[in-house]
């Protein structure tokens, strides 16, 4: 091969450079998000409220593609009523039902008013730091989802 | 070292079946649906129509105050920005002229407080609606009830509906909303720059037995039903009096009417 060295000594290079970042976090215990089941907006809900619309282990799977489907049943087809594996109602919406336990309770708080990603005053539980569900696994998997460039937080929550 | 052809294409096809066999190993037995899913209903007030329509009677609205009183109803309701700017401008049911709301309707012995005086508009709902045909994208759609829905998750901003529709009854987001909005209204979501909005015939509170915001606003300048039952109160005008839809001639045949002459009616 022509300048077969220089070529390969190259490649070796450029892979060892390329694979840095892999080595370099290898074996290094990551810490995972941080999530509270039991914050004090669940504490307020009566207990027969605290139960999520489906099982936790069937939610952190599966939640992008169950909140995929209210959105087709209640935009498309006007079916605004969920009925889960229990039987058990619920409204579909992300601010009357979801957000009932997943809220930051932000709304409040200077920091989370002042950040630009907050207009008018609504609070993003997206983007804000908040020890809390959506932010926190969304945060630690680089997900940024945009739910909250149109919808809001509880009605409470909106000043 | 040197292969020859053949050589070169067995193990590119053998690199590539396992590459594929690997991806598939990892992937492809992954349950894809979502199973657990028990079902959707209604919601329990749900009103269900065949065919929702709408009567304006201006009649019954005195001065402009009356009509603003609808308009600020419904576009506060619905978080719709004020840009401040006819460019930019948003809107859902507004106040036009005569000229524009039935054109080619002139003639030159027309009242003169019909010709000068505002008519409110808004989008009619078409049976036939082009702007439902020209989006690529289903964001536009029509309901079972006859209502002509948007998804805006699902809208690209193409705007090609806009182009479509004759009675401009759409206004496209060309800068971002949440700045413009007054006073923000928990009970309807906000939209993004790049997206297209029109009236939805309150879709949302239908759902909670309610009627349209504007109609109820309105002093009975609005009358709000299902064209399909015989007994609904739109039915009755619509089939003893004198009503006229804007540019019936294109045929997209609208569902908003409008009650000529005023008068009594029940
Ligand atoms: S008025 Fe325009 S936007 Fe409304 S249904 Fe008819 S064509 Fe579509
Ligand atoms: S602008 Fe949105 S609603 Fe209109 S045609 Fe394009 S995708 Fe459809
Ligand atoms: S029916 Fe609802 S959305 Fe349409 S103009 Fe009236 S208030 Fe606005």
């Amino acid at each position: 091969m022509y300048k077969g060295g220089k070529i390969i000594a190259s490649l070796i290079i450029f892979a060892a450079l390329f694979t840095i970042p892999f080595f370099y976090n290898m074996g290094k215990v990551n810490a995972g998000p941080d999530v509270a089941l039991d914050t004090p907006a669940i504490q307020r809900l009566p207990a027969s409220e605290q139960q999520c619309v489906e099982s936790p282990e069937f939610m952190k799977e599966n939640h992008m593609q169950l909140l995929n489907q209210w959105r087709e049943e209640a935009v498309r087809n006007g079916q605004t009523v969920y009925i889960n594996s229990q039987g058990k109602k619920f409204d579909i919406s992300l601010q009357d039902t979801c957000l009932k336990c997943h809220a930051t309770e932000s709304a409040s708080n200077p920091v989370v008013l002042n950040n630009p990603a907050n207009s008018t005053g609504v609070s993003n539980p997206a983007l804000n730091a908040s020890p809390e569900f959506c932010a926190s696994c969304h945060d630690y998997s680089a997900v940024k989802p945009l739910c909250w460039t149109c919808h809001f937080e509880p009605k409470e929550a909106v000043k | 070292m040197s292969i020859n052809r053949r050589q070169f294409l067995r193990r590119a096809g053998v690199i590539t079946a396992l590459g594929l066999g690997s991806s598939f190993v990892i992937s492809g037995f992954r349950k894809k649906e979502v199973a657990e899913a028990a079902g959707f209903a209604k919601a329990p007030k749900d009103m269900p129509a065949k065919r929702w329509a709408m009567v304006v009677d201006m009649s019954k609205f005195k001065t402009e105050a009356d009509m603003n009183k609808v308009v600020e109803a419904c576009h506060k309701l619905h978080n719709v920005p004020d840009f401040g700017n006819p460019k930019d401008e948003i809107k859902w049911i507004w106040k036009d002229d005569y000229h524009h709301t039935f054109a080619g309707g002139f003639n030159e012995y027309l009242d003169e407080n019909v010709m000068h005086s505002p008519f409110l508009v808004t989008c009619n709902h078409c049976d036939n609606p082009p702007c439902v045909k020209a989006c690529p994208t289903q964001a536009t759609f029509k309901r079972p009830d006859g209502i002509v829905a948007m998804d805006f998750h699902r809208c690209i901003g193409c705007r090609f509906c806009m182009a479509a529709c004759p009675f401009s009854a759409r206004s496209f987001n060309f800068k971002d909303p949440r700045t413009h909005i007054d006073e923000i209204s928990p009970e309807y979501p906000t939209r993004t720059p790049g997206v297209v909005e029109k009236c939805n015939f309150c879709y949302e509170r239908l759902a909670d037995g309610l009627q349209p915001v504007c109609v109820e606003q309105s002093n009975g300048g609005l009358i709000f039903g299902d064209l399909d039952d015989p007994n609904s109160e739109v039915r009755k005008i619509i089939s003893t009096k004198l009503t006229i839809r804007r540019k019936p001639e294109l045929g997209t045949q609208p569902c908003v009417y409008y009650l000529v002459g005023g008068g009594e009616h029940d």
